[in-house]
């Protein structure tokens, strides 16, 4: 049973990605004032139009760009947003960048998709980590560390031994009366994992593919997102991230490294979906925690505030969306691009009118809707 | 049997007081007695410092790791592994839990690390001095603004926090008591920060600027005066609200696992005359933070609360490592395992907030329980680590056993861990699948394996998650 439903796939930069060595103003004299040290050269730059264009390393993107598959959203971030990592990608994470919010807008999604738990493996991050966009209460998440093959409790007992070890853990887990709050949630949160492993662990079995991914992790991240989706096994919610774009120095290379990495596995990815016939039903969003400072420090950027978003899909709107925020001097936010599209719009189109839920309770309020999605 | 009831009362007051330990050493400890054995952990200084040199020749970036992690990570990790002063950096981990300040604001491992420090040499002295001596460190400072708490404009961050999070708790104080309180602080600052080009970072310095402070008459708590922050301090300890406060916090770290700390103003303690008696200790001894401790481990509420607390993932990391040894030298790779206590939820030396981490039953989700049993699994499943060795050495000394005996073996050995009649049956079970174990007729290595495999299946238990 092909899963039609509508799925999303977050991939998230990680560490604050240079916005406009991203998508380069390049004909904007400003942008060579402001870029000395890491400026992209004129030649090494591939023009979107007459205005924008991305760096060579950034390549496979174009073709998404062409066939106009490709949102840019410009300027993204908040108000008075703080120049701090963990505290910025907590507020994309969780909407709320007053409070520390503990639930996250997919976990929401999630809860709203499935409230009464009956699909273990909705939501699956890539990672060894729980990102807290998908923390909900009662809401189980599938964090997949390594190869899907390779997921679940105690990976180092395979072969023979493996069936009756777990079925010796399942039964160690069986809820027993008395045992206490917490046992209890122990029981339940490793019974969901448990069963989620018997469903993870086929989709690879299940899936063949002439489609070649690069040797790099975000790539083999993508890969299993791929096989996932592809095992139609209810999956709809997609998490992967790749690191560090925090490049405070040695931009040049660092920056060409990531995106070279991030261009062709994300290319590798779409290409799958497409063999497989189930492109159609996914749109991907790349973001960061904030954009960087618009003058370099002779060797890298430091910390900013408006960003630049991205939003891939075969039903996607291509195009320009919002505009890039002003590099003059009087118009910056202490030295950064003053963010002119709220992060949280970018999020209620996607809720809107790919998911079909009301973004308002989800993204903690009410933000006008860039147009690119149906 | 006396002995044996000796041994697992020793086990839990190394569990909570330090990060475990394995049988040869509560042995030894029994062998001394709890209180002398309660004594000895109030004192680290009788016992010898981990030695920084040997951190340093294979982590060289560890000493000043600034903003790079996980060197911050490793040069901890390398101290809670291999400290002989376990209840030192145990409450090194409480007061970065309490005072919760988080690298991702400071941006500087080497700050981070230095308020650690403080912590080991004052965790378990006088807390009207901890008070005193956190007012005036930069790092803190800097994490809650109050650098730019000018008399002319009056930053609450650290005003606020200090009463709420750091001593009294919410409800016991007014939001005029938070303004006069930042009032007093103003001025409290640290030195202009020399730049980090080009010679690299130097450490921040306190400053007072007299200039800068509101030197006005305030009225704080219902006292009246000209109040400086350390007048403020003196009229917080002697608030009943703060040795509640403190020793509710003592209680949940070292105890049993109360609900989390934004519930206390609505919910009791769960055993209030333990509350009392500590907070008795407290304000009797003027706030000293070793006779509370004492008071603390020597009750009868400490000794009877065994496997009443959720491991953290410090202690569930540290204390897997410390238990299968061969993890002393902070060899390559030592990032990596540095950073597993994160992957359960805990960065050490980056809490998500000043309120630090949410603990109990908070620390387990899909993603965190699988990870604490992956690792755990992964490392007793070793049969060549000194620690698993040392247990099937011990197990292979009584011949060949039965599958009870490997059972309860195990049990005994790692830790002594106590589980439920379902669970006990289910690794019964396991054992009566592989039938007697022994090592002899060249079945070593199987019967070494067998052992492997039943302390995988332990740590896997959801008894094994308590403390």
């Amino acid at each position: 049973m092909a899963n039609t439903d509508p799925c999303v796939v977050v991939l998230q930069l990680t560490g604050g990605n240079d916005y406009i060595n991203t998508t380069i103003p390049y004909n904007n004299p400003l942008y060579r004032d402001n870029r000395p040290a890491v400026g992209i050269p004129d030649n090494n730059i591939i023009h979107l139009d007459q205005t924008y264009g991305i760096p060579d390393y950034m390549a496979p993107m174009k073709k998404f760009w062409d066939d106009g598959k490709l949102a840019i959203l410009h300027g993204v971030g908040w108000k008075e947003s703080p120049r701090s990592h963990f505290r910025a990608m907590d507020i994309w994470h969780t909407c709320e960048p007053i409070k520390v919010g503990t639930e996250g807008w997919l976990g929401r999604v999630a809860r709203e998709f499935d409230p009464h738990k009956e699909n273990v493996v909705q939501v699956v991050s890539m990672g060894p980590s729980l990102p807290r966009a998908l923390v909900c209460p009662g809401v189980p998440v599938a964090c997949v560390a390594g190869p899907l093959e390779r997921y679940g409790f105690l990976p180092q007992v395979q072969g023979n031994e493996r069936t009756a070890v777990l079925d010796r853990f399942a039964k160690m887990y069986s809820p027993a009366l008395g045992s206490g709050p917490v046992m209890d949630y122990l029981s339940e949160t490793a019974i969901d994992s448990l069963k989620g492993e018997d469903i993870i662990k086929v989709a690879p079995l299940k899936y063949t593919s002439t489609v070649e991914y690069p040797n790099t992790p975000i790539a083999r991240k993508l890969k299993g997102i791929a096989q996932a989706h592809c095992a139609d096994i209810g999956s709809r919610i997609f998490y992967c991230d790749h690191s560090t774009f925090d490049t405070h120095a040695g931009q040049n290379p660092g920056h060409s490294l990531l995106w070279s990495a991030v261009s062709q596995g994300v290319e590798a990815f779409w290409a799958d979906l497409r063999e497989h016939n189930h492109a159609d039903n996914v749109v991907m969003l790349l973001f960061s925690e904030f954009g960087r400072r618009v003058h370099d420090n002779g060797s890298g950027t430091d910390h900013g505030a408006g960003g630049v978003a991205f939003v891939l899909g075969e039903k996607v709107k291509g195009g320009h969306y919002g505009e890039m925020p002003s590099m003059e001097a009087s118009k910056l936010v202490q030295g950064d691009l003053d963010p002119n599209m709220d992060f949280r719009s970018v999020y209620s189109t996607i809720l809107d009118k790919w998911l079909g839920l009301n973004p308002a309770p989800i993204v903690n309020g009410t933000f006008e809707k860039p147009a690119f999605l149906n | 049997m006396a002995y044996q009831d000796d041994i697992e009362l020793m086990a839990h007051l190394m569990r909570r007081a330090g990060f475990g330990a394995g049988r040869d050493e509560l042995e030894a400890r029994a062998g001394k007695g709890y209180e002398a054995t309660v004594e000895e952990l109030l004192h680290p200084e009788t016992q010898p410092a981990a030695d920084p040199y040997t951190l340093l020749r294979y982590q060289p970036a560890s000493l000043l790791p600034g903003g790079q992690p996980p060197m911050g990570n490793v040069n901890w990790l390398y101290y809670l592994v291999n400290t002989q002063r376990p209840l030192e950096e145990k409450m090194a981990l409480f007061w970065h839990h309490v005072f919760a300040t988080g690298n991702s604001k400071v941006d500087n491992y080497d700050q981070v690390l230095e308020q650690i420090q403080l912590f080991r040499e004052h965790g378990m002295g006088n807390y009207r001095e901890l008070l005193s001596l956190l007012a005036r460190n930069p790092t803190m400072i800097f994490w809650l603004d109050n650098q730019q708490n000018h008399g002319t404009a009056v930053n609450e961050n650290w005003g606020r926090e200090l009463l709420e999070l750091f001593s009294l708790g919410a409800g016991n104080y007014t939001e005029k008591d938070v303004r006069e309180c930042s009032r007093a602080f103003t001025g409290w600052t640290f030195e202009t920060k020399i730049p980090r080009a080009p010679y690299g970072r130097f450490p921040w310095k306190f400053e007072y600027r007299p200039e800068d402070h509101d030197d006005g008459e305030k009225e704080f708590l219902g006292h009246k005066g000209r109040f400086n922050g350390e007048d403020i301090l003196d009229i917080v300890v002697q608030q009943p609200a703060c040795g509640k406060f403190i020793c509710r916090h003592l209680y949940n770290f070292f105890v049993a696992d109360e609900p989390q700390v934004p519930a206390w103003p609505i919910e009791s303690p769960r055993d209030q005359k333990a509350i009392d008696t500590l907070v008795g200790a407290f304000r009797d001894s003027k706030f000293d933070v070793k006779q509370v401790l004492r008071v603390l481990f020597n009750s009868d509420f400490f000794k009877n609360a065994r496997f009443q607390h959720v491991k953290s993932p410090a202690e569930v990391v540290v204390g897997t490592l410390r238990f299968v040894g061969d993890h002393e030298l902070p060899k390559p790779g030592y990032g990596e395992l540095s950073m597993n206590t994160a992957y359960m939820g805990q960065d050490l030396l980056n809490p998500p907030s000043v309120e630090g981490w949410h603990t109990g039953k908070e620390w387990i989700n899909s993603g965190s329980l699988m990870a604490r049993i992956n690792f755990m699994a992964e490392k007793v499943g070793d049969t060549s680590a000194p620690g698993v060795r040392s247990i099937i050495n011990r197990l292979k000394a009584k011949g060949s056993l039965s599958p009870d005996q490997l059972v309860d073996g195990c049990l005994d050995l790692l830790g002594p861990v106590h589980v439920g009649a379902d669970t006990k049956q289910q690794l019964l079970s396991q054992a009566n699948e592989w039938g007697q174990v022994s090592w002899d007729n060249g079945s070593s290595e199987v019967a070494d394996q067998h052992v492997g495999a039943m302390l995988q299946l332990i740590v896997a238990t959801r008894e094994y998650q308590f403390a």
